[in-house]
């Protein structure tokens, strides 16, 4: 069975999203702006004869209909990562500031770890943890190909993570991408359908439910968490963040996304999740035009402490239009 | 006691000055800035907010985050120079980095002869006057100056050091 059926009494419009689903995506690129600008990489390309198309909803991602996004100049001198369209909205939602303490739980291959930390403008301390030692070394690659000096890379299960290598005990903010079913990846990588079973929904379930858990818990009082990942399943986002809210001291907040989201689904397979988890964005193909995501955004409970190292702490995490071109 | 030998497996910080120094052959902070400021002209402010690590058999690296002890993480910031030997070596990456701030061993290619650098050509260019050893190797790219990387000037010739995986094939961009 194709799994995207199961999720076709979620969606609006059936036929477009099945017609979603099956064109490919153009190659993206995200503008790393620890090394260059937006303006100074298109100029690179014109000069260079490389077509490229702006995203209307964010002025540092460029599609690159023609060519490999990865044979250029600008790429050459790390100046772009290749990144999907929708990989960019997390570290949008969790909104990260010059001189914070930020965790990201699951890091590899790192492009949204080097997206925070240019978001920081490479100050202050990145995080970036993953269980498989392989995939590290492709975000290991990346981070220096970008040239990002403010990330520790570290390797451990997220689920017990340890603070004690840290200078720090709690983190300011959170980003949980969280390992999935990846449907919403079909359009770069089909074969994800092919390998998708309901018995592996159920596994990486109880490992999503672990990580959030752990990141609530290593996140200070007031901080911003963000849940997000690649699947339609909601098993393994409005269930994940139900069984997170009724354990741990966090609420889901309100935020914008700057392009067209649904919210979240209440009910599912004879379940009922707490009605906040409307709050979460779920991004279909036929919407945008691009890879399915689902994202969510939790503020940790507890009496809020102001960070005195950073300068700018007028949000909780609410302003994901920061840096968008709207 | 016997003094401590440097563990190749940890990440250490760099002592302050060659005075502070207790790991044999270890370079000090010091000498790193140093380094930096007599072969490319970049002053030490610049590294400021930054602190160096040593892992390996004298891998540099440089970090602009919080740490006290990350002797066990896998990475802290990015790989930055290589010590522990006679000439030391920046990395590619530092240079892409930091390279901008080089005013002296920087060398401007042509768009014919950056291209040939980018595939990791060596190249012979006897008109270059300048020292010898490690060059930043820069060329002109969208309105101004960009380092490509890291080229070892001997005997008439610059030689690519652009690491395997990053080389490419680029186009002759006549600007």
């Amino acid at each position: 069975m194709n799994p995207l059926e199961r999720y076709e009494p979620l969606v609006d419009d059936v036929e477009a999203f099945r017609a979603a689903c099956a064109r490919p995506l153009p190659s993206v690129v995200r503008v790393n702006t620890i090394r260059s600008t937006t303006d100074r990489v298109t100029r690179a390309f014109d000069e260079e004869g490389v077509t490229y198309e702006p995203v209307s909803w964010h002025d540092g991602l460029l599609r690159l209909p023609d060519r490999d996004p990865g044979t250029n100049w600008p790429y050459f001198h790390g100046w772009t990562h290749g990144q999907e369209e929708v990989s960019a909205l997390p570290g949008l939602a969790l909104d990260p500031r010059p001189g914070e303490r930020v965790w990201d739980a699951c890091a590899a291959p790192g492009s949204k770890t080097t997206q925070i930390a240019a978001a920081m403008n490479d100050e202050g301390t990145v995080v970036a943890n993953d269980n498989n030692l392989g995939r590290l070394s492709a975000l290991r690659h990346n981070a220096e190909r970008l040239g990002v000096t403010n990330t520790i890379v570290t390797n451990a299960d997220a689920r017990n993570y340890s603070m004690k290598p840290l200078a720090f005990d709690e983190f300011d903010r959170a980003l949980v991408d969280a390992p999935c079913s990846c449907e919403g990846t079909c359009r770069k990588n089909p074969d994800v359908l092919d390998q998708w079973t309901l018995d592996h929904v159920t596994q990486v379930a109880g490992i999503q439910k672990g990580v959030l858990t752990r990141a609530v818990q290593a996140t200070r009082p007031g901080g911003t968490v963000v849940y997000s990942t690649c699947t339609f399943a909601p098993e393994e986002n409005e269930a994940v963040l139900d069984h997170v809210l009724a354990a741990e001291d966090c609420e889901l907040v309100p935020f914008d996304l700057p392009l067209e989201t649904v919210p979240g689904v209440t009910e599912w397979d004879g379940e009922t999740y707490d009605p906040s988890v409307r709050h979460a964005h779920r991004v279909y193909p036929h919407h945008n035009d691009t890879g399915g995501f689902f994202c969510a955004t939790l503020r940790v409970g507890g009496d809020a402490e102001d960070a005195d190292r950073v300068d700018n702490t007028t949000s909780d995490g609410g302003d994901a239009e920061t840096g968008v071109d709207a | 006691m016997s003094r401590p030998t440097n563990d190749g497996q940890r990440f250490d910080r760099l002592p302050e000055t060659p005075a502070d120094r207790e790991v044999e052959g270890r370079a000090s902070r010091r000498e790193v800035l140093d380094w930096w400021e007599e072969r490319f002209g970049i002053q030490p402010a610049t590294f400021d907010g930054y602190t160096f690590w040593e892992k390996g058999a004298g891998k540099v690296w440089v970090f602009n985050g919080e740490a006290t002890d990350p002797s066990r993480v896998e990475a802290i910031g990015m790989t930055f120079l290589r010590t522990r030997q006679d000439h030391w070596k920046p990395t590619t990456r530092a240079v892409q980095r930091f390279g901008e701030l080089a005013t002296r061993n920087v060398i401007e290619l042509d768009p014919e002869r950056a291209s040939r650098f980018a595939a990791g050509e060596d190249q012979e260019l006897p008109e270059w006057d300048g020292d010898w050893g490690y060059l930043v190797v820069s060329h002109a790219v969208a309105d101004g100056s960009a380092p490509m990387g890291v080229g070892l000037y001997l005997y008439d010739e610059l030689r690519s050091v652009v690491p395997k995986g990053s080389r490419a094939e680029l186009s002759v961009v006549e600007r």
